[in-house]
């Protein structure tokens, strides 16, 4: 609450009457932005944004400023195709529909699907998980209590077995017992590493074999809390499984996830959730406006 | 997309060119380039500007030698006064006591129980007898996770699966050191957030009734911005004695480093490059500056001039 009076009082002290944006206000501004994790690249395109609106729309009040704002950032999101979407929702042509988990390391992705599985069973969809992270210590366990907790199978080889196999019979279980939704786990593993995500796309042309057209999605689970480095992460990833869909962890903290608004800006991949939290409950689908209002409302 | 530093300022250099001393106008730019590649580093927006002004500062009047540039000096300059930031006194861990007790804090995810395992590893291997005490009684399978990299690294885990209080299976696993002869006991506490204020009870509390000889910070060396906030309250709860950097083995800057450093004046003493046991390494300063300016050789090569 402190940040939002400071910014938006600034904010109608400068531009009170005038037709072009105060210094102040733009280095106020590029602060907000910059604290949250935008980059400085990605800053500098929405300053220039909101500096020629401004200059176009000529007199602004505080408000038609606070609009503006809001606007831009939220435009740099939406020409990436990120659609605001109402609700857990699978398309019907497919199935099941394959999701295919991805990150680096510690991300929250087993936790993501944990919570996925959760809010998709309560829409009455039929899910299954696949155990295809087979490394790391306990890993198998982890989404084994999950499926528990959640009340949903989860396919599984065990610890140290092919992750690729773990992945065929998730989506021939799927397949056969006609489900809607299989939904597979892979090992945290940094784009750094080239033969782990060779195995990535091994995981996937594996699934292909059995489904063509699946994974429906890929889907690149940043933690929200990370910095510029997830950037690379998401050009990484995509080059290795052609990402189509992000999940922003960990926001409930008072990390802004705001390197998700740079990365919009340079890739086409929407992103379409975002975790509040460690209990099954605490998985939102993505909104822009609320996600661009906690920038300016947070800490 | 992240240009070196060196490559930025070889821009600025241009601007440089001809002056025999560094100026308060000569300087202004390539100074504005500098606090840019820190927050492209993930170094604190606040932080930055504090550093670069310091920099500023030990620039202003400096004479340029005939063999280096301007922008090389000042590139040697930025990496000495980053270096000196995080560096200091490079402390040990404490591990005297019957037992001496080190606790693991940290946010979800940082690595918290990995190295829990590498440290067990590299202190079972200095010979020393130690205990693992698994705390996290939230996150599923925890337990087990650290149950799998005891066994991987030879070290007992103490556990009680069905006890949801953690300082009660902390004080009966030390108890059980003490019984069985181990000198040093490690304890594993689930991940939490700073704004969480339950669980940061709940570690204070282990914090105040256990007295550890050593309290670890461990942290995510991917992070961002708010690496500032979350050192900040832990170290406002805690008082930890030191901090861990995870996830070296990957490309990130780790400006990290550099931000907690500034707000928390507390030493990095262990660095994890890696998934296995043996990844973990002594904090080295004046490589993680190198790191956070992405410079290759430029600093020997303005040590050679
Ligand atoms: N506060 C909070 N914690 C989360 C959230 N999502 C995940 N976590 C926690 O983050 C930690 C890591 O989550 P995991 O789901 O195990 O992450 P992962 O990406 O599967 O990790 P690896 O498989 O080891 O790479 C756990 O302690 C989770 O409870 C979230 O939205 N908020
Ligand atoms: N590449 C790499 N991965 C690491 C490193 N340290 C830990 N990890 C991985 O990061 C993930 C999370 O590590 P954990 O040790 O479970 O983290 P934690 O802090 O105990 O997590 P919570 O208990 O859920 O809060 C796992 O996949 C680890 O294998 C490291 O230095 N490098
Ligand atoms: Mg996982
Ligand atoms: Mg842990």
């Amino acid at each position: 609450e402190k940040t939002k009076e400071n910014f938006f009082s600034k904010l109608g002290k400068a531009v009170a009457g005038k037709s072009t944006v105060d210094i102040d206000v733009l280095d106020e501004l590029e602060e907000v932005l910059v604290s949250s994790d935008v980059g400085i690249e990605t800053t500098v395109k929405i300053i220039d944004r909101v500096e020629a609106r401004v200059a176009k729309d000529k007199y602004l009040g505080t408000s038609e400023l606070n609009v503006i704002l809001r606007e831009e950032i939220a435009g740099l999101l939406s020409e990436n195709n990120t659609e605001d979407i109402e609700d857990f929702e699978l398309p019907k042509d497919k199935k099941p529909y394959v999701i295919l988990v991805v990150g680096v390391n510690g991300v929250g992705k087993t936790t993501t699907i944990g919570k996925l599985s959760h809010q998709f069973k309560q829409k009455g969809y039929k899910v299954i998980l696949g155990a295809a992270d087979t490394f790391r210590a306990a890993a198998v366990d982890q989404i084994k209590l999950w499926g528990e907790r959640v009340g949903v199978p989860v396919v599984e080889h065990g610890m140290n077995t092919d992750p690729a196999s773990v992945a065929f019979d998730a989506v021939k279980k799927g397949v056969d017992e006609q489900a809607d939704l299989v939904i597979i786990d892979t090992a945290g593993r940094l784009h750094t590493k080239v033969n782990l995500m060779n195995e990535l796309s091994k995981i996937k042309k594996v699934i292909q074999k059995f489904i063509p057209d699946a994974p429906h999605e890929v889907m690149l689970v940043l933690d929200g809390s990370t910095g510029q480095n997830a950037f690379i992460q998401a050009q990484e990833f995509t080059k290795a499984t052609d990402v189509t869909s992000l999940a922003i962890t960990k926001l409930d903290g008072t990390a802004k996830g705001g390197v998700v608004i740079g990365i919009s800006d340079q890739f086409k991949i929407p992103v379409k959730y975002i975790g509040v939290g460690e209990k099954m409950e605490e998985l939102q689908v993505f909104n822009k406006m609320a996600f661009v209002e906690s920038f300016f409302t947070r800490n | 997309m992240f240009d070196s530093l060196s490559v930025k300022l070889d821009r600025a250099i241009k601007t440089l060119k001809g002056q025999g001393k560094i100026s308060e106008i000569n300087v202004a730019s390539t100074i504005k380039e500098i606090r840019r590649a820190l927050v492209e580093a993930d170094v604190n927006y606040k932080v930055a500007k504090e550093v670069t002004d310091g920099i500023k500062e030990k620039a202003l009047g400096r004479d340029v030698l005939i063999a280096v540039s301007p922008g090389q000096l000042l590139t040697k300059i930025v990496h000495e006064e980053l270096t000196s930031l995080m560096g200091g006194s490079q402390a040990d861990i404490n591990i005297t006591g019957d037992p001496a007790v080190i606790l693991i804090s940290g946010l979800q995810g940082s690595g918290k129980t990995t190295f829990t395992g590498k440290l067990a590893n590299r202190l079972k291997k200095q010979g020393r007898q130690v205990l693992l005490v698994a705390c996290d009684i939230y996150r599923p399978a925890a337990i087990d996770q650290l149950k799998v990299l005891g066994e991987q690294v030879g070290v007992e885990v103490y556990a009680e699966p069905e006890n949801k209080n953690a300082l009660q299976i902390a004080q009966n696993g030390i108890a059980q050191a003490k019984k069985t002869g181990k000198k040093i006991v490690i304890v594993d506490t689930a991940g939490r957030l700073a704004v969480d204020d339950q669980m940061m009870a709940e570690i204070e509390g282990l914090k105040k009734s256990l007295k550890p000889t050593e309290t670890l910070f461990v942290v995510d060396s991917m992070t961002g911005q708010d690496a500032v906030n979350t050192a900040k309250t832990f170290n406002e709860r805690l008082n930890f004695d030191g901090v861990v950097l995870t996830k070296l083995d990957g490309d990130t800057r780790g400006g990290a480093a550099l931000s907690i450093r500034a707000v928390v004046d507390k030493p990095i003493k262990f660095i994890s490059t890696g998934e296995k046991m043996d990844a973990i390494d002594l904090f080295h300063p004046d490589r993680m500056a190198q790191r956070i300016l992405g410079m290759g050789d430029v600093v020997s090569l303005v040590e050679k001039a």
